[in-house]
């Protein structure tokens, strides 16, 4: 075991973990924030992403030992400060980005990473960011959409954009 | 996962003396360790992390050439080098996804050298010097076969000498599932030669196409390829995503594809 | 203009906040203080005889409490199978045992021959990696001719055969199938296979048990699509737990696609471990043990044949098909190449004469089981690759021969046994050619011939079943259970009301849809309508979600439920009107006297039913809640007409979908954003396996596609955009919401749209050698099927 201390959602946490404790672990178990989700064991379905000192990173693939002294934030820290869902997790709830949700917390935090790298992405660079973050529900049709909208473009294609 | 210790040091030197060890193992940006980890493949009784060491981080020119710390990440490679080497840095900006891409490092990848690697074709065909704690190796003499290298135990990369070429294109075929590349090619021209690093097709590992290397240097076009002996389908790799024929097939298809891309 | 509420609307969906901010309560978010973790030993190899397990070192242990194996299940009860086939001889299916943990033998990689309890995972599966397996292997038997033919290499030796059954459909068709096919001007014949493929649910499944010995009280939470079915199934034929002694919990449920329909080893074992222990018992699937584990889909091996006479009508199909089971029977196996296959075979067309034929067979192999659509995928891409491949043979247009030979009027009695109550197959093949933009194809093949792409259109049209129904008739077909489903309304004393259903929503937006109906049906406001599901403790004996049966069967009871709360509610509005029941109209949330400006609100009347001061409590009884159970007449049947459009590079053999368009006839819709959400994901899901997903076992039974390493999920860049159009809408007729179901129509119609388009690609680059592709088209088989 060692003492790790890291900022998590703006709050300061120390715990003891394992060596093999999982960055994932971490937050699942010992913190309680179930939000983020494990959905494979070899790194490529991305339902565990989070950021590490702003940078998108698959907590199922870094070490709880490895996050000490960094700022992680999770989905439970991404809502507004009152509480009401941020611009891309409305976008979501917009344009029926989601549909099971577990894949959705992965898919908001690489979203988030996406439009800090490029505030404007096209359709084909969203495709082509989200490789790594698999849904099986929404065909991606409506993920690509909402974080198009939360990018301030105009989205075409279903029934929203028809109305 | 086996339970294991893990330590995190700060420099080289203090990575060195963890490494000193029984069952001590490096761990860079760990996305493909970790994962092998998991399936209890690995067995160490402690991990060191180089994900700590700063000094390890970085890209600099020197010369014509491109140092890359073993510890600078696919994303900082992408970013770092598009403007020297944008061949380089394409290949590393299509490496896995943007979180992997966040946390594997070149050294890893060079110390591990899969098969199925994107990193070790672009060191083949520019002829890469790879950097330990303890000496530089000829690339060349570093990739001994599907991952087998030169290190030694205990030794880690410090980083990737690459001579810069004039111009450059890497042309990644994806195996469906994994994404890694079924076949790719590493295309790089210099003024006295050219280079061609062939990864993810063959038994052996990573290989340079020497055949195509001439036909190249002497018309640096597609059409040059045009009568140029393969690498042969005995020697590739036979799996359930592609036939040792059809890896044999794409070699040339995406040598051309390179060739015609190079920046 | 869009309706903004009740049915008709795109109502947002209410559960997406708590999704949207990591407050979703998924079974692996449960953890019961005191909780044990379980490691389960499975089978490396596919096929041997346990000769011996030792578990000395493991016991010896850190951490471990116990660990069990068969002999601790000894006079505990089998897997039950839901369904029952007749073969086409009369004799019953074979359905040998099948155990929780391994009795004996093992017959698949992955089948749990030990379990290691322990008070932490990590020493769960380091005392697992510790017990030592005996097996003496056997050869393994995974292709399913082979396996037929074989009496030697049995995946159950005590049945003597490999095969389940050999059904016929209809039997009595048989022989004037095989004239018609005799004296046909043309026969088109096809060998095909229908992929085996791993639902993958983005959830792995959880199972944790739980045991309260105060009330002898076991509490099962899981990831299931029908909580009552499993408490049903594991109390009642596992377990031995009177259903009164047994809840069963499954809350937000990362989806399904089928694969959670069924019960699983790993939650009778949680359950049994619970009690045996007096410990609670928590098991998390990897997605490695996943693959292994969950049921499989597909995996059938077709002959089809169809004939036409001079006309180019249809006038027979003969289907062979072998169809994989693994080694054992998963809880609804049975029925998806019978009752949810044959059934189908008519398809959209008015064909005469039609005959089905079935092998089941096991292999050692995962159990198979329904995967989205069920049976119906399996169906319609034999049905609509043989047409394209007759137009090709005949020289005439696809879709002018699918046309031809449409089913233009309703009700039709197919002759495989059902009756089609509406459709319109004319409506949705002009609104395919329509929003597909088939006038502008040539241009955009030119194009792409201009980048040496090559470039095809692929269409395809299918009819689905769905809401399988009514109970009645499937038992006569060997089903084990019932079909219907049920709600509860649990009107509070406020007005605002709570709706108990039986179905499981694990991605389907029902607790906003369901609102919807009640809304529209009472006139209050949506959200003062709460959806609970997924608690046998607090639902009424419901069949759960599945075969797109949720809004048409479940929906339906919805229906009936509300309706007896307005007519009750209606006659304490008379009351206290001092009107004739007659006379009351429900409008807008309020009650009213026809003619009159007299009228009482929703909330008036329901605090009238418990407050009862002003109360005919000598006609009726004071409280106003409503139970239904709904069983319905007949199937639904939704149609539709799907286009493909494919670039093929004739160089590497890569195929990319460019375009994709769905025109269905869901009947009517309640939420036009949830339907086309569910075309959309239902459509990767069909490209998926065209292109992409195949699960592979190599010849000793090894399970070679065991992560998404080797096992292709469509990922965003595989799939295009997908324009949906649902606009022709012939609604149901035996439903009171005239509703279809929507959920599985994506997966059904687009796998043979994919590979005709891009057959159609490889004809117009000069490969017209090239007749057809196995899915799924991969690179290198597109590339193969070039080289000739």
């Amino acid at each position: 075991m060692s003492d790790v201390t890291m900022t998590v959602n703006g709050k300061t946490v120390s715990r003891a973990v394992r060596g093999n404790e999982l960055l994932v672990e971490f937050l699942r178990e010992q913190l309680r924030l179930t939000g983020t989700h494990v959905g494979c064991d070899t790194s490529q379905c991305g339902a565990c992403c989070v950021h590490v000192n702003g940078e998108l990173v698959k907590a199922c693939t870094i070490f709880a030992a490895e996050a000490d002294g960094a700022e992680v934030s999770t989905i439970e820290g991404q809502a507004n400060p009152d509480g009401s869902l941020n611009v891309i997790q409305q976008a979501f709830q917009d344009h029926h980005g989601l549909q099971c949700g577990f894949c959705t917390p992965g898919m908001v935090m690489a979203a988030a990473s996406l439009l800090k790298e490029n505030p404007k992405p096209s359709e084909q660079e969203i495709r082509h960011y989200l490789q790594g973050n698999i849904c099986r529900c929404t065909g991606y049709h409506n993920i690509v959409r909402a974080i198009m909208a939360a990018s301030g473009q105009e989205v075409e294609g279903g029934a929203i954009a028809a109305e | 996962m086996y339970a294991f210790e893990i330590e995190r040091p700060k420099s080289v030197d203090e990575a060195l003396a963890a490494l000193g060890a029984e069952e001590a193992q490096p761990i860079s940006g760990g996305q493909t360790l970790i994962p092998t980890l998991k399936q209890r493949l690995a067995m160490p009784s402690k991990l060191v992390s180089l994900s700590g060491i700063d000094e390890l981080r970085y890209l600099r020119r020197e010369g014509d050439a491109l140092m890359i710390g073993g510890g600078a990440t696919h994303g900082m490679v992408a970013r770092e080098a598009a403007t020297d080497f944008p061949g380089l840095a394409k290949l590393a900006g299509k490496i896995g996804d943007p979180a992997v891409r966040n946390r594997g490092t070149i050294g890893g990848s060079i110390a591990n050298n899969d098969p199925s690697a994107c990193y070790p074709s672009a060191a083949m065909a520019c002829g890469a010097t790879i950097v330990t704690n303890s000496r530089e190796i000829a690339a060349d003499e570093y990739f001994q076969g599907m991952f087998m290298t030169a290190l030694e135990e205990g030794e880690i990369v410090t980083g990737v000498r690459f001579p810069i070429p004039q111009a450059s294109a890497y042309m990644k075929f994806e195996q469906i599932a994994s994404r890694f590349p079924l076949v790719g090619v590493f295309v790089a021209r210099f003024a006295d030669r050219v280079g061609v690093g062939v990864t993810g097709a063959s038994n052996n590992g990573v290989l340079r196409w020497r055949e195509a290397e001439e036909a190249l240097a002497a018309n640096f076009s597609p059409d040059a390829l045009a009568d140029v002996t393969a690498p042969r389908a005995s020697d590739m790799i036979a799996d359930l995503h592609g036939t040792a024929e059809y890896r044999a097939h794409l070699i040339p298809v995406m040598t051309k594809r390179a060739v015609a891309a190079a920046e | 203009m869009p309706k903004d509420h009740g049915i008709g609307a795109s109502s947002k969906r209410r559960e997406d906040v708590r999704f949207l901010t990591g407050t979703g309560n998924y079974t692996d978010d449960i953890n019961v203080y005191g909780q044990a973790y379980v490691a389960f030993v499975r089978s490396d190899v596919a096929h041997g005889r346990i000769t011996g397990i030792d578990t000395a070192a493991a016991e010896a242990m850190p951490g471990v409490l116990k660990i069990f194996t068969g002999s601790d299940f000894e006079g505990v009860g089998g897997l039950p199978c839901g369904w029952q086939v007749t073969d086409r001889f009369g004799e019953v299916m074979k359905e040998p045992p099948h155990p929780v943990l391994a009795q004996g033998k093992v017959r698949h990689v992955g089948e749990m021959v030990a379990a290691v309890v322990a008070e932490s995972l990590q020493e769960a599966r380091d005392a697992a990696d510790a017990v030592m397996l005996d097996i003496e292997e056997l050869p393994a038997i995974v292709d399913m001719k082979k396996a037929v033919a074989s009496s030697e290499t049995l995946v159950h030796d005590e049945i003597g055969t490999n095969l389940c059954y050999d059904w016929g459909f209809v039997e009595d068709n048989r022989d004037a199938v095989n004239q018609a096919i005799k004296g046909a001007a043309h026969v088109t014949t096809l060998e095909l296979v229908n992929n085996r493929l791993v639902a993958n649910p983005m959830e792995p499944r959880v199972a944790v048990g739980d045991y309260n010995r105060a009330g002898d009280m076991s509490t099962l939470y899981t990831t299931s699509q029908n909580p009552h079915v499993i408490r049903l199934l594991m109390g009642a034929f596992v377990l031995g737990i009177p259903e009164h002694k047994l809840r069963v919990v499954a809350p937000d449920v990362g989806g399904g696609f089928g694969t959670k329909i069924f019960h699983y080893a790993e939650e009778a074992f949680c359950t049994f471990a619970a009690r045996a222990l007096k410990r609670p018992v928590k098991w998390t699937s990897t997605r490695s043990e996943a693959f292994m584990s969950d049921a499989h889909g597909r995996d059938h091996v077709t002959k089809i044949e169809l004939a036409l006479d001079e006309a180019n009508n249809f006038v027979a199909v003969r289907t062979e098909t072998y169809a994989n089971m693994g080694a054992y029977l998963s809880t609804f196996a049975p029925s998806v190449p019978t009752w949810l296959h044959g059934t189908l075979m008519a398809g959209n067309y008015k064909t005469p004469n039609i005959y089905v034929n079935v092998k089941a067979v096991f292999t050692n192999t995962v159990p198979v089981d329904a995967y989205r659509g069920a049976g119906r995928p399996e169906a319609t891409f034999q049905l609509e690759r043989v047409i394209d491949k007759a137009a090709r043979e005949l020289g005439v247009d696809p879709m002018a021969l699918r046309r031809q030979n449409f089913i233009t009027e309703f009700p039709y009695a197919t002759p495989v046994a059902v009756e089609y109550d509406t459709g319109d197959y004319h409506a949705t093949a002009d609104k395919i050619a329509e929003i597909a933009d088939f006038a502008g194809f040539e241009t955009r093949r030119k194009e792409s011939e201009a980048k040496g792409k090559l470039r095809g259109l692929g269409i395809n049209c299918y009819i689905e079943a769905c809401g399988i129904a009514p109970s009645n008739l499937v038992g006569q077909l060997g089903a084990r259970a019932g079909l219907y489903e049920s709600a509860t309304v649990r009107v509070n004393a406020t007005g605002s009301l709570s709706v108990m259903t039986g179905s499981h929503s694990h991605g389907q937006g029902h607790e906003t849809s369901f609102p919807q109906v009640v809304s529209e049906m009472i006139g209050i406001p949506e959200d003062q309508i709460e959806i609970v599901h997924g608690d046998t403790a607090n639902t009424p004996m419901g069949m759960g979600t599945y075969g797109s049966r949720s809004l048409a069967v479940g929906g339906s009871a919805i229906v009936r439920a509300t309706e007896k709360i307005i007519r009750k509610a209606t006659k304490i509005a008379a009351h206290l009107l001092e009107a004739s029941e007659a006379d009351i109209e429900l409008k807008n949330g309020a009650f009213s006297v026809a003619g009159t400006d007299k009228s009482v609100a929703w909330g008036d009347v329901t605090l009238a039913a418990y407050v009862p001061h002003n109360y005919p409590l000598e006609d009726i009884e004071p409280g106003l809640e409503e139970t239904a159970f709904y069983d319905p007449s007949n199937f639904t049947y939704p149609s539709g007409a799907y286009a493909c459009e494919v670039e093929v590079d004739p160089e590497t053999g890569q195929v990319t979908v460019e375009r994709f368009s769905a025109a269905d006839d869901f009947g009517n819709v309640i939420n036009p954003m949830i339907v086309e959400g569910q075309v959309h994901g239902g459509v990767a899901q069909g490209i998926g396996q065209a292109l992409l997903e195949n699960c592979v076992y190599d010849e000793t039974g090894q399970l070679l596609s065991a992560s998404y390493m080797d096992y292709a999920m469509p990922r965003a860049d595989n799939v295009p955009m997908v324009t949906v159009d649902h606009s022709c809408q012939t609604p149901c007729t035996h439903n009171p919401l005239g509703v279809k179901g929507c959920g599985e129509a994506g997966a059904i119609g687009s796998p043979p749209a994919v590979i005709n388009a891009v057959i159609d690609a490889l004809h117009s680059g000069g490969f017209t050698h090239v007749t057809h592709i196995d899915m799924p088209a991969t690179p290198n088989r597109v590339w193969a099927a070039m080289q000739g």
